[in-house]
């Protein structure tokens, strides 16, 4: 497959890096080093500049009003608005818009006027609560969050952990064992109200992403209605699983688009800083360190854009998101950290977004999905194929 | 184990000295009034020259005498300001009067037991 960019994508790219370099860089310039959030005013006026790009909401599909760029263009435009310090988790703070969680489109009629659309049009936030303090990486074993059936709803009791934006939110989708003998066959998916009697955000977890942090959050006989089912009974597993599928190949973009600043970085402080009367640049075991990071990201953007193209075509793409996932998120960690060492002193301070993206990049070899949970996926593949 | 939730260290006179004493780190701090109300809870950032040093000398020279404080040195100043915020918005039902001039955008709700 080739992947260099056709015109038209590279109009679109030259288009986006000029605005992280023209717009985002500078405001950020001035913020704290751990922000994730501009000015409101600021904001308003970027998101203004983005609508007028034609590019605001781009991950929103056509018939909801998204402006129609394929999957492939997306990822490649990801990988530009990542390229800035906060951009690993809040891309361009968010002024590109957003689809919310995948899940919400599977939404029937009367939910897609309650949730989607608001959502759509920037008024109501979202949060996806499926990882329990029994664990994340299996959650079709680990869910003990239950929902019992009551009065035409269910009563859900349990608890939550490093469930993100959920103290922010207006809404989550919460899944919860309503079929206990039946594994991952008896789990629902629930709209849940932030309002609602019975939940509660009881503490802020704070992890290596200081910038923004995850919530615990506890069901106490909190009540739905069936109005607040999200598709089936018994079959919240499959929503939560094709969302976390898609979800691979924008996260790999985000990790790439990190690995490429922080390379860059390394490549001029290379030749301009001088040790023992020469440039850092004219060292072999510097060079080495540019080879290994110009690999890493190379492959890394290999495989996603790979992903991606097979779910451009509508194929089969779970075993090529996860390879994508997998080797952007260990590859970029390791770019940062190497960006890092060239810098010497320097790539350790707060002055330069490095620590920055090496504590972030950290997380993304756990989130969603960690490191093994991905090799899984494809050891199942690469054995399932043999044996057939 | 959950990390303590509320700032509870004893309070402090803000003067030059006890300003001057602090360590030059990132972290959160509150500032309350004389009889102990908190008005204020802040943050020492990266871009504080002298960290939590720096920002309650400023707060000093802003304030004037009169005032008390408490500090938590945290490299999550970030999220840990966050969280102290809607405790505090959780415990009294609104934000320290200073806070409420400027509240950050979108503060979140916490129940915390
Ligand atoms: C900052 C942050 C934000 C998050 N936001 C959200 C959110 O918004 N919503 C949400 O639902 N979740 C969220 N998560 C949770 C995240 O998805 C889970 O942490 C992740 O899925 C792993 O689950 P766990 O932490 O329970 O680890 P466990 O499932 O307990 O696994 C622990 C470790 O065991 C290893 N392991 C697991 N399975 C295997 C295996 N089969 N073979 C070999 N080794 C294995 C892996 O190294 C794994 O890291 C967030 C996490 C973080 C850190």
């Amino acid at each position: 497959m080739d992947f260099e960019p056709s015109p038209e994508q590279q109009m679109l790219i030259d288009q986006v890096r000029r605005y992280v370099r023209e717009e985002i860089i500078p405001l950020e310039a001035k913020l704290d080093p751990d922000a994730s959030e501009l000015e409101p005013a600021d904001h308003a006026r970027l998101v203004a500049k983005t609508k007028a790009m034609g590019l605001y909401g781009i991950d929103i599909p056509k018939e909801f009003g998204g402006p129609d760029i394929d999957i492939v263009t997306r990822t490649l435009l990801a990988i530009e608005m990542a390229q800035h310090r906060a951009g690993l988790y809040v891309p361009c703070y968010g002024t590109f818009g957003g689809a919310g969680l995948a899940q919400i489109f599977e939404a029937n009629e009367d939910q897609k006027e309650r949730y989607l659309y608001p959502t759509l049009r920037g008024e109501k936030k979202p949060f996806f609560g499926l990882t329990e303090p029994s664990g994340g990486s299996d959650p079709a074993r680990a869910i003990q969050t239950r929902a019992e059936r009551k009065d035409n709803g269910w009563v859900l009791n349990g608890a939550k952990i490093f469930i993100s934006g959920a103290d922010r939110a207006q809404y989550g989708i919460v899944f919860a064992r309503t079929d206990a003998s039946k594994g991952r066959a008896g789990i629902t998916c629930f709209i849940v109200d932030a309002g609602t009697p019975g939940f509660h955000v009881r503490r802020v977890v704070h992890t290596l992403r200081s910038s923004s942090y995850a919530t615990e959050l506890e069901f106490k006989d909190c009540w739905v209605s069936d109005h607040q089912v999200l598709g089936e009974v018994n079959k919240g597993f499959a929503v939560a699983n094709d969302r976390l599928t898609r979800q691979r190949i924008p996260y790999a973009a985000g990790c790439i688009g990190v690995a490429i600043a922080a390379h860059e970085m390394a490549v001029e402080w290379a030749k301009m800083r001088s040790t023992f009367g020469d440039k850092l640049a004219n060292r072999q075991a510097v060079q080495w360190m540019l080879v290994d990071n110009e690999i890493d990201i190379r492959t890394a953007r290999h495989f996603t854009l790979e992903a991606a193209e097979k779910a451009r075509r509508g194929l089969p793409f779970r075993t090529e998101a996860a390879i994508a996932k997998l080797t952007a998120s260990e590859g970029g960690g390791r770019v940062v950290d190497r960006a890092m060492q060239i810098h010497g002193g320097m790539g350790m301070t707060k002055d330069l977004p490095l620590e920055r993206w090496y504590r972030e990049m950290r997380i993304r070899r756990v989130g969603e999905g960690p490191s093994e949970v991905q090799r899984v996926v494809i050891a199942r593949e690469i054995l399932g194929s043999s044996l057939r | 184990m959950p990390l303590r939730l509320r700032l509870d260290k004893p309070w402090q006179p803000l003067t030059a000295e006890t300003a001057a004493r602090l360590p030059g780190q990132l972290g959160v701090y509150q500032v309350a009034d004389a009889a102990g109300i908190i008005v204020f809870i802040g943050q020492a950032g990266a871009r504080a020259p002298f960290g939590l040093r720096s920002e309650l000398q400023r707060e000093l020279g802003a304030r004037g005498p009169g005032y008390q404080f408490r500090v938590e040195v945290n490299q999550q100043y970030r999220t840990r300001w966050f969280e102290l915020l809607m405790v505090h918005q959780a415990d009294h039902g609104s934000l320290p009067a200073d806070n409420a001039k400027n509240p950050p955008p979108a503060l979140g709700r916490l129940s915390p037991n």
